[in-house]
């Protein structure tokens, strides 16, 4: 790795997104499997009156705080894999787009008594060509589907990995996180040997 | 916390919003005027006495240098300043365009990690 002119080296970080509805277990997962801390983020929108008005220096703006969960796993001094959740709310899809962008790539959670709440995640990391997993997260109680049944469902393509887990389990999301990783070695045309 | 500041008021619950507006600590600006400060670029401070003599350096300027003796990300900053992303960005842009910090944005979308950091990752997550 070339730390270049400094002579502290600079890291490699990987960025997972976490995606999924409201409630569906992200902040869980990220918890399980990392130190999980809260970042902030304060979004300016831009009114769309900039086109028309002249109002240099009293541009008429509104914020919005958003909370993500974010967390940090050290593979080694100079790798590093962050962890977003992103925000459930379908209002701040701009946000996804700039914690999208260079991404490895995602896991998407899904809850099959609202398989719907997950189509939209889906829809943006298909659109993007970010390669992902669906996590199925099977909650105490709720009915055990196959896997192929929740990609059917799901109308996904063939190779995307679907892979059952518990978002509380540490082992289980461990599983979810290899299991996208190893998709994207995949993808690239060379499976990342089992060991 | 807005509820455990000194000077709270029980008429000001957390559904006020912050009492301070976080935009404040950057004088309003809301872009940053340089950088684009990915949430997982690095940050790092050029010296170890950087801000020295640096009147006009706001606290939490001086925090941020303290902080990015060693490469810190822009996540884990905001994060420990506990100031939003678009808040951090403005000031890190500030030290930036000081020549205080240098700043190491992460590779572009394309170019995927090679498949031996491919490998480290899977390995690593195995070992967890």
């Amino acid at each position: 790795m070339d730390s270049g002119r400094s002579d502290r080296r600079i890291p490699l970080a990987l960025k997972i997104l976490i995606a999924g509805g409201f409630g569906v277990g992200k902040t869980t997962l990220v918890g399980a499997v990392s130190e999980i801390r809260p970042l902030q983020t304060e979004e300016v929108l831009s009114t769309a009156s900039e086109d028309h008005d002249d109002v240099s220096g009293v541009e008429t703006k509104s914020t919005t705080t958003v909370a993500m969960d974010f967390g940090r796993i050290t593979i080694t001094d100079d790798l590093q894999v962050y962890l977003f959740g992103t925000p459930g709310q379908d209002r701040f899809w701009f946000l996804w787009d700039e914690l999208a962008f260079g991404a490895l790539g995602a896991v998407v959670l899904a809850d099959t008594r609202r398989l719907a709440d997950c189509f939209p995640s889906v829809d943006y990391f298909e659109q993007r060509g970010t390669p992902f997993v669906v996590g199925v997260n099977c909650f105490d109680g709720a009915q055990r589907f196959s896997p192929d049944s929740v990609r059917n469902a799901l109308d996904l393509d063939p190779d995307v990995p679907v892979v059952l887990c518990d978002a509380r389990d540490r082992q289980s999301g461990k599983t979810v996180l290899i299991a996208l990783v190893e998709h994207v070695a995949s993808r690239r045309g060379e499976p990342v040997p089992a060991g | 916390m807005a509820a455990e500041a000194p000077g709270y008021h029980d008429w000001l619950d957390t559904d006020a919003g912050p009492v301070v507006r976080p935009y404040t600590v950057t004088g309003g600006r809301v872009r940053p005027n340089s950088g684009a400060f990915d949430v997982v670029a690095f940050v790092v401070a050029v010296s170890p006495d950087a801000a020295a003599g640096r009147l006009d350096l706001q606290p939490e300027h001086r925090t941020i240098l303290e902080i990015a003796q060693d490469p810190v990300s822009v996540a884990e900053l905001a994060s420990e300043l506990d100031l939003a992303l678009g808040v951090v960005r403005v000031l890190l842009s500030d030290l930036l365009a000081d020549g205080l910090v240098s700043a190491h944005e992460p590779s572009a979308t394309a170019e995927l990690p090679d498949d031996d950091i491919l490998k480290a990752v899977v390995n690593g997550l195995r070992a967890l």
